[in-house]
């Protein structure tokens, strides 16, 4: 159970690191090559290692890419996320009974707010402003 | 006898009551555990109290009695309760288990589904991305990580996958994207879809630890809140994540859970993890605070609630038991007066 939780700092999982990288091109406006995915992944990666990844995801049939200068720009396959996304309809549905019950079941990042919790949060969000401008 | 049998039922509805306000003063690791066995003793207690007032009350009835080769008249003695309260306390007791059985099976069976749908969705990465406007983000619990030679062990989503939408992705900055998945990774690895189960079976099953259920579900959320701030290096960065993610998600006009069931009439749809009343402002706050330490004040204070209730339930077994091994010999005794192998009676006692 506990086989992950001392794994901080060190090097992280190639698992990890995906994720991370999809993360990104998803919400990137555009195609990214490895160097622009590099910029935005936290700490400091070798080029060749986002390069893999970005082969990897691609080989899998994640990632599309086209020519870009010398190397490749990348962008997610919508085709999979659509086809999760028909998945998951079930899934995000909670008006349903059957909702309620996995709703309650799966943890959830966020859930409701009220008026004042929103306003709460949004002082929140104005008094810590994030030196990360880029998105 | 009457106050020992009683005594558990005390401790469970203390464990019940007290818990919660104990556990705000402890990290939230160490506050779901307690919360988790507070919720699992107090069910407990209660019903094997319940379970021991109807069965004494019942050993009265001079059939059971006959069946039973006991005494009434010790059993009545030792506990003189109405025949009213033992059917009242073997009805609540019926009752507990039938809520138990059932939030097993719905919510367990819901799991399960989850697993299912974990195994079938696309690629075999840790993060599944779902091409949606609207603002969610929740962890998909596998199965856990098999040994290899079960043959098991490659199984696509195996250990649970993080589904995300574009429409969550979108509102986060990149730094609070890292901190979104970290949370998810950490209900993931440490299983937090287990104790959102215990607590709400407990909660289905007695009324009196709804507030214990809540308090559950937001430390678990608090857990993984920490557990990304460890990852992230940075508390502000997760906290400023789940502010902007909630105010996304309502903007998006609440998603699936919020206007639209409000507009329907229905009930709220998820009673305890989408409560009003402000889980993420309470984790933001704490986010905005220094890391929790462990004191050492609360945590002895529940692990003594915690002793009291399982001791007490522990007396009130052994107590009922001797009264009704002392029925049996009083009657034994009655019966065959030269009987040699029961041990004295203890009517002198």
């Amino acid at each position: 159970m506990s086989s992950g939780t001392d794994r901080n700092g060190g090097r992280r999982a190639s698992g990890e690191l995906e994720s991370s990288v999809l993360a990104i091109l998803w919400s990137a406006p555009g195609p990214l090559t490895a160097s622009q995915v590099n910029e935005r992944l936290p700490g400091d990666l070798a080029h060749t290692t986002v390069v893999t990844i970005l082969s990897r995801l691609h080989a899998k049939g994640i990632l599309e890419r086209r020519r870009a200068g010398r190397g490749h720009a990348y962008a997610p396959t919508r085709d999979q996320a659509a086809h999760t996304a028909e998945q998951m309809v079930s899934l995000l549905d909670h008006g349903t009974d059957r909702g309620a019950d996995r709703g309650a079941v799966l943890a959830q990042f966020v859930s409701q707010l009220s008026d004042a919790d929103e306003r709460m949060l949004q002082q929140v969000l104005l008094r810590h402003p994030d030196g990360d401008e880029e998105r | 006898m009457r106050l020992a049998v009683w005594a558990p039922l005390v401790a469970s509805t203390l464990l019940a009551l007290l818990s919660p306000p104990l556990t705000r003063r402890l990290p939230p690791r160490h506050a779901t555990w307690a919360l988790l066995c507070a919720g699992v003793l107090a069910v407990a207690g209660w019903a094997a109290t319940l379970a021991l007032l109807a069965f004494t009350g019942f050993g009265q009835i001079p059939l059971v009695a006959f069946l039973g080769s006991w005494s009434t008249r010790v059993l009545h003695a030792g506990d003189p309760l109405p025949p009213s309260v033992a059917v009242a306390c073997a009805l609540v007791l019926a009752a507990m288990l039938v809520a138990l059985g059932v939030a097993s099976w719905r919510r367990g069976s819901e799991l399960v589904r989850a697993y299912q749908e974990c195994h079938q969705l696309p690629g075999d990465g840790e993060l599944a991305v779902v091409d949606d406007d609207r603002v969610e983000a929740f962890a998909l619990p596998g199965l856990p990580a098999l040994p290899e030679w079960s043959g098991l062990a490659g199984l696509p989503g195996a250990g649970g996958r993080i589904v995300v939408s574009t429409g969550m992705l979108g509102g986060l900055r990149a730094a609070e994207r890292e901190a979104l998945l970290a949370h998810e990774r950490s209900h993931l690895r440490h299983h937090h879809h287990f104790f959102l189960l215990v607590f709400q079976i407990a909660s289905a099953t007695c009324p009196l630890l709804r507030p214990l259920a809540r308090e559950g579900a937001y430390t678990v959320e608090r857990w993984a809140d920490e557990d990304a701030a460890e990852a992230v290096g940075d508390r502000s960065v997760v906290a400023r994540a789940v502010a902007r993610a909630a105010l996304a998600r309502s903007a998006a006009g609440g998603g699936p859970t919020g206007t639209r069931d409000g507009a329907r009439g229905g009930p709220p749809p998820t009673a305890l993890l989408a409560a009003t009343g402000g889980p993420v402002p309470r984790r933001v706050q704490a986010l905005l605070s220094p890391r929790p330490r462990l004191r050492r004040a609360p945590l002895v204070a529940l692990v003594l609630l915690l002793a009291l209730s399982g001791v007490s339930l522990g007396l009130a077994e052994q107590t009922t038991e001797r009264l009704f091994e002392h029925a049996r010999s009083v009657r034994a005794q009655l019966s065959d007066p030269t009987a040699t192998n029961a041990p004295p009676p203890d009517a002198t006692r």
